[in-house]
């Protein structure tokens, strides 16, 4: 477990729950990093665009790396804007792409996050683009130069977990950038299941933020996502749905 | 007709009072309410027919506390659903319905409540809306501030640290037009991080205008849905045209504003018609144009300058919070803004309900935030839109709402 660590845009870390973005509080922000042991915060640039006394800048603790996110962006060219601002903001290379255009279940857009990637990339942004799991995207951002994907477990907010199961599996399985499970994880069960399939990391935000005690909810996290890794890592085979596993083989008839 | 809103003022000559008279007792003197006026453009649109269908085949004593409580079962709601939401049925289950839009609201905006304030820059008008402070006939101090007294006025405001801002006008096109408007967007871009506008309604190419002025949301309220109660309260003027400032909201979109709101003034007419039409407006409008981010007010009748006796009817506090909780559970991801028209005790209430945006450090008058704020007399001032409930400063409100456990959130904008 000591060597076992997440990598993205060249950067090393140990911890593999992230903090979304959406709901923002000074606390919540505090637990996470205290309590779940979050090293990745994502923060809405719209957010940051503040002159208020608490801005949540102010508030990222050191170490901690940013990663911002393109929240109210409509089309690539928007978010290209957007991402460029947050790196004259100071906040770095890391951009996460949030491209909607439904302002009701905030799904994002997948051709238009792709374009959004490649002219990113290209900018040398190191790109993570939230998507809706399709294996044909996942391969067309691995191309467009993606540093991971980020496939929704769920409607963002809903806490209904992995919807999307089987086909963030065939992305895991698929794809070789990290899988990082967004959106929709509403339990640390559903975060440790995610893990185990193989995800590299799983962001949550309003699991969190909606819990009544907030540090121990944050420790719950950080428990269930290490947890699941180690399942993961330890090789948790695939579990038979139909049908037990006869003790005599099938093929032992089989003599060369 | 009711006579609550006509007041004669001694400063109208012989003849404007003959007008005035004759335009609230003659119908026949009154222009066609449904006919767009020269220069209004006519979109092609389905929404209208939409919502005046299910507004008008809505009958609120039809509906049972069975409906709705299946109603506040359910994951999603159908239009049925918001319909019984609405009814007097639902009123003894009041508290059931704010525990349901609690969690919505916490699902969909976390703990944070927006903070805004409005700035009016003008107060001509050339309507004669019986309710209205800024009604032509309605003898106030009229002003129109010049760009260096509107930069003043932002100055003062953004020193207080708001950074959202609403800029109105009363609805006069020759006193304010869109360019005079434009201008005035173009300064607050430079002291505020977010602006809208609450203007007469304007054609597309207009809104366009404004929105490479800086603007990106448009406020429009509808007043009420109820033709036949519009035409006997909008006796003269341009905004006598029903169906023009029905479709306000989706020019703007179509000029390509980010986001509207919509509302009715409640009190005006029966106010349960009047909700299902505004949450339907937005409805239709989020199918329509699925991008766009949309809003709710809900704005209750205030007494007016020269006329105290104006209230908000039947539409108690009880009402009031009725509606917010339907509008919650039926657009769980919709902004609601609460404005200074409501009471103290109200408005801490309800952020915590269903309200997403509420106002501070309000003044409906013309330059005077620096009176108002730092007590520094002036004369130079136009009179107030309507009478506010709530007068706390932003820094004010930014601690009350912070030590009922919320976030106060001065932006969460950019624009792009």
């Amino acid at each position: 477990m000591e060597q076992d660590k997440l990598i993205l845009g060249g950067k090393e870390f140990t911890s593999r729950f992230i903090l979304g973005s959406g709901k923002y509080s000074l606390s919540l922000i505090e637990a996470a990093v205290k309590y779940a042991g979050a090293q990745i915060i994502t923060l809405a640039v719209r957010r940051a665009n503040t002159k208020e006394k608490e801005n949540i800048l102010d508030y990222i603790p050191e170490g901690v790396t940013l990663l911002p996110n393109t929240s109210g962006a409509r089309t690539a060219e928007e978010a290209v804007r957007i991402a460029r601002l947050a790196r004259e903001l100071g906040c770095g290379n890391f951009v996460k792409i949030e491209i909607m255009r439904d302002s009701k279940y905030l799904l994002p857009d997948n051709a238009e996050t792709v374009r959004a990637t490649e002219m990113l990339a290209k900018e040398g942004f190191v790109v993570l683009p939230y998507m809706y799991p399709d294996l044909y995207t996942a391969r067309d951002l691995v191309n467009a130069g993606a540093a991971a994907v980020m496939p929704l477990a769920a409607p963002i907010g809903s806490n209904k977990g992995l919807a999307t199961r089987e086909f963030i599996q065939i992305l895991i399985d698929e794809i070789d950038l990290p899988v990082i499970v967004d959106a929709g994880i509403g339990r640390p069960s559903q975060a440790c299941e995610a893990m185990e399939m193989g995800a590299a990391a799983v962001m949550s935000n309003t699991a969190l933020a909606t819990a009544g005690d907030l540090p121990m909810m944050a420790d719950a996290f950080r428990k269930a996502v290490e947890a699941g890794r180690q399942a993961y890592l330890s090789g948790l085979g695939r579990v038979l749905v139909r049908g037990a596993s006869p003790s005599d083989t099938l093929t032992g008839f089989l003599h060369d | 007709m009711e006579n609550q809103f006509f007041v004669d003022s001694d400063a109208l000559s012989e003849s404007a009072l003959k007008r005035k008279h004759q335009l609230e007792n003659d119908p026949s003197s009154r222009t066609d309410h449904m006919a767009y006026m020269p220069g209004q453009e006519q979109i092609s649109s389905d929404i209208r027919e939409k919502v005046m269908a299910q507004v008008e085949s809505y009958d609120p004593s039809r509906y049972t506390a069975n409906d709705v409580t299946r109603a506040l079962r359910k994951e999603s709601l159908s239009v049925e659903d918001l319909k019984a939401l609405l009814s007097p049925a639902a009123e003894p289950l009041l508290e059931q319905m704010a525990e349901r839009a609690r969690i919505e609201t916490r699902r969909h905006f976390g703990n944070t409540v927006y903070l805004f304030t409005p700035l009016y820059i003008a107060n001509y008008c050339e309507n004669y809306c019986v309710y209205c402070g800024f009604n032509c006939y309605n003898h106030i101090r009229r002003m129109r501030l010049t760009m260096e007294q509107i930069e003043h006025e932002m100055q003062v405001i953004a020193e207080s640290g708001m950074e959202e801002i609403l800029i109105l006008t009363g609805e006069s096109r020759s006193q304010s037009d869109v360019q005079y408007i434009g201008e005035a967007c173009k300064l607050a871009r430079k002291y505020f991080r977010m602006v809208g506008i609450e203007i007469y309604p304007v054609n597309v190419e207009d809104y366009r205008y404004l929105h490479e002025c800086g603007v990106d949301y448009v406020t429009v309220f509808q007043e009420t849905y109820d033709t036949v109660k519009y035409e006997q309260l909008h006796l003269a003027g341009h905004k006598r045209v029903w169906p023009y400032r029905f479709e306000a909201q989706e020019r703007a979109l179509m000029g390509g504003m980010r986001g509207i709101a919509c509302s009715a003034l409640l009190g005006l007419s029966e106010f349960r018609h009047d909700a299902l039409a505004s949450a339907l407006h937005v409805y239709y409008l989020q199918r329509k144009y699925p991008h766009a981010e949309v809003s709710l007010s809900c704005p209750r009748l205030r007494p007016i300058i020269n006329n105290g006796r104006i209230n908000p009817q039947d539409v108690g506090e009880r009402q009031l919070c009725q509606i917010l909780c339907a509008y919650r559970i039926f657009l769980p991801f919709a902004g609601i803004t609460v404005s200074s028209r409501e009471s103290e005790s109200f408005r801490n209430g309800i952020v915590k309900i269903a309200a997403t945006k509420i106002s501070a450090g309000v003044s409906t008058g013309i330059g005077d935030h620096e009176s108002k704020y730092t007590g520094k007399e002036s004369d130079t001032e136009g009179d107030e839109q309507f009478e506010i409930n709530d007068s706390r400063s932003l820094p004010q409100m930014y601690k009350d709402m912070s030590d009922e456990g919320l976030q106060p959130v001065l932006n969460d904008y950019l624009y792009v």
